[in-house]
C-alpha cells in the first residue's frame, strides 16, 4: 500500500469481499434448510450431515490445491499453453500469501469468496441424491466438485486470462454455467449411476411424487439462497479498479467496478437485472406450475441462474424475459427427463442449475453476440457457438462426466448407495432408536424421583 | 454485429454510457415487459377461478372442512 488512496482502496476491497462470503453463507443455511424439509423425517439428520461436513471437506481440500488449480491451468493446460506455475506461486498452499502476512489483505478473503462458490456447487447436487447415496460416497464426490472440476472450469471460462475466454469469447459474467450448469451436469451424472429412490417409479414406469415432509421449510430455504445470492452476485465483481491497474485497451483516467473478466459493470446494473431476473422467474414459474409453493420458488432461482451469464450487459426487461423462458424450460425439462429416463432428481436440482444455467449460456450468445468479451485485446468476441460450445464444456464434460466416472468407480466398489433394507428403514434408523431409548431411560428416572 | 455499438473496451469509460444491447430498442422492449406482466394477470386469474370452482364442487358433505376447522 504505496499511499492513503492505496491503502482505502484496498481496504476497500478486502472488507468487500469479506461481506460477500458472510452473505454467501446463508446459500449454505438455505440448501440445508431446503434439502433437510424435502427429505423424509427418517433420513433427517443424515441428509444434515452430508450437507454439513461438505464444508469442511471442501475447504480444507480447497487450501490444499483447488485455489492453486485456479491460478495454474488457464491455458488448459495444453489448449492454449502449459501449467501457469508462476501466476500461480502466491496460491501455493505453503506460500507466504496463504496466511497472515501484512502486505496481503486480498488473498484470504478472494479465496474465501471462491470457496464458498465452490461449497454452493457441492451443495446444489447434495439435494438430489438424498435418501439413498452413502454419505462417504457424496462426500468424495463434493470434493470432486468442490474443490477440482469447478475451479477448473473457474480457470478456464471465469478468469481474465482462461482459454475459453480468448478462444471462445466465453462470457459468463455470474455462472449460469461455471457454478450452475456443472453442478446440474454433476448431479445428473450421479443420478444415473445411483438410480430412484425406491418406491419412486410405479411398475410400469409412472412417477410418484415424494412429497417433502415440510412444504413451507422449503421454501424458506430457497428464500434464504435467494438472499445468499445477493453476496454472491457481488463476489463475482471485483469493486474497485483504475484502467491502469486493468492494463487492457480502456483509456481515460475513471475507476469502474468490472465482472470477473475485468470489464466494466456496476453493482447498480446487476442489482437492476438481479432483481428484474428473480422476478421473470418467480412469475413464469407460478403460472407454469400452477401455484405450486415448491416450483414457484425454485423458478425464482432458476431465472436468476439463466440470466446470469449476461446479467452485468443485459437490459432490466431483456432479463426478465430471459429469465421467463429459463424458468419455463427447467420446469418442463425436468418432469419430461423424469418421465422419459426415469431419473429421481429429489429437489429439481438438475433443471433449476443445470438446464437452466445451459440455456442461459446459449441466450447470452446471441443476446450479447458481437460485444467483447475482454478488456484485453485479441480476444474473441461473445458469439453463440462460444457459448454453445462452452455450455457443453460446463454441464457434460466438467460436470456429467466427472461425476459418472466417480460414481460408477464408487459403485463397483460398493460404496455408493445404501441397502435397500437401510434404505426402508431410513437412514437415521440406528441413532433414532438410540435417541428414543435414552428418551425413554431419562423419563423413566425422572419419574421415579417424584414423590 | 454488437447490438450495444461496442466490439472492444478501446474506450474512455468517463465519456461512456449506457452498454446494453439492442439500444434504441426501449420502447419495443418496454411494451414487451407490459404485455408479460397483463398476461401474468390474465393466466392467473384463469387458473384461480379454476381451481375455486374445483373446490367448490368438492366435499359435499362438509367432512372435509370439518377437519381442516379441527386440525386449526
Amino acid at each position: 500500500m504505496g499511499n492513503n488512496l492505496d491503502a482505502l482502496t484496498t481496504l476497500f476491497t478486502e472488507f468487500y469481499y469479506w461481506v460477500t462470503v458472510v452473505f454467501m453463507f446463508l446459500i449454505h443455511v438455505g440448501f440445508c434448510l431446503y434439502e433437510v424439509a424435502a427429505s423424509r423425517r427418517r433420513n433427517h439428520m443424515h441428509t444434515l450431515m452430508k450437507n454439513t461436513m461438505l464444508i469442511p471437506l471442501v475447504t480444507v481440500t480447497f487450501f490444499f490445491f483447488g485455489w492453486w488449480i485456479y491460478f495454474a491451468f488457464p491455458n488448459g493446460p495444453f489448449i492454449n499453453g502449459g501449467i501457469n506455475f508462476e501466476g500461480a506461486t502466491a496460491a501455493r498452499p505453503w506460500d507466504t500469501s496463504m496466511g497472515t502476512n501484512l502486505q496481503d489483505h486480498i488473498s484470504g478473503v478472494f479465496w474465501a469468496a471462491f470457496l464458498l462458490f465452490s461449497w454452493t456447487a457441492a451443495s446444489i447436487v447434495s439435494g438430489s441424491v438424498i435418501e439413498r447415496i452413502r454419505s462417504g460416497a457424496f462426500w468424495i464426490l463434493a470434493v470432486i466438485i468442490g474443490s477440482f472440476a469447478w475451479i477448473i472450469d473457474a480457470s478456464w471460462g471465469w478468469h481474465w486470462d482462461g482459454w475459453m475466454v480468448k478462444l471462445l469469447g466465453y462470457h459468463d459474467a455470474y455462472a449460469s454455467g461455471v457454478i450452475h450448469a456443472i453442478a446440474g451436469g454433476f448431479a445428473l451424472g450421479i443420478l444415473v449411476v445411483l438410480g430412484p429412490r425406491l418406491g419412486k417409479f410405479a411398475a410400469d414406469g409412472t412417477p410418484r411424487d415424494i412429497p417433502p415432509h415440510n412444504k413451507w421449510l422449503v421454501t424458506l430455504g430457497l428464500f434464504l439462497i435467494y438472499t445468499g445470492f445477493w453476496g454472491f452476485y457481488a463476489a463475482c465483481n471485483v469493486p474497485i479498479i483504475s484502467p491502469e491497474a486493468i492494463g487492457g485497451q480502456i483509456t481515460g483516467e475513471t475507476w469502474t467496478a468490472t465482472n470477473i473478466y475485468l470489464a466494466p459493470t456496476t453493482l447498480s446494473a446487476i442489482t437492476f437485472n438481479f432483481l428484474m431476473s428473480l422476478s421473470g422467474g418467480l412469475m413464469m414459474a407460478y403460472i407454469v406450475s400452477k401455484g405450486d409453493p415448491f416450483w414457484t420458488y425454485s423458478g425464482g432461482l432458476a431465472g436468476i441462474i439463466t440470466a446470469s451469464a449476461g446479467n452485468d450487459l443485459y437490459h432490466p426487461i431483456q432479463a426478465m424475459i430471459i429469465a421467463a423462458i429459463g424458468a419455463w424450460a427447467a420446469y418442463k425439462l425436468h418432469y419430461w427427463v423424469e418421465r422419459k429416463f426415469k431419473i429421481d432428481d429429489a429437489v429439481g436440482a438438475v433443471a433449476v442449475h443445470g438446464y437452466a444455467g445451459f440455456i442461459g449460456l446459449v441466450i447470452a450468445g446471441f443476446v450479447l453476440w458481437g460485444q467483447p468479451s475482454s478488456p484485453y485485446e485479441g480476444y474473441a468476441t461473445i458469439n453463440p457457438l462460444g457459448q454453445f460450445a462452452g455450455a457443453i464444456i460446463m454441464f457434460f464434460v466438467l460436470g456429467f462426466l466427472p461425476a459418472w466416472i466417480g460414481s460408477k468407480v464408487l459403485n463397483s466398489m460398493g460404496l455408493l448407495r445404501v441397502p435397500e433394507k437401510v434404505e426402508l428403514e431410513g437412514l437415521d434408523f440406528e441413532s433414532e432408536q438410540e435417541y428414543q431409548a435414552a428418551i425413554a431411560d431419562v423419563v423413566s428416572a425422572e419419574k421415579a424421583l417424584v414423590k | 454485429m454488437s447490438t450495444n455499438g461496442m466490439s472492444d473496451w478501446a474506450v474512455d469509460l468517463a465519456d461512456t454510457a449506457a452498454v446494453y444491447p439492442l439500444q434504441g430498442w426501449e420502447v419495443p422492449m418496454f411494451i414487451i415487459g407490459l404485455i408479460f406482466w397483463i398476461w401474468w394477470h390474465w393466466a392467473q386469474l384463469r387458473q384461480e377461478a379454476t381451481e375455486i370452482q374445483h373446490e367448490t364442487e368438492a366435499d359435499a358433505s362438509g367432512d372435509a372442512a370439518r377437519d381442516a376447522i379441527d386440525r386449526y
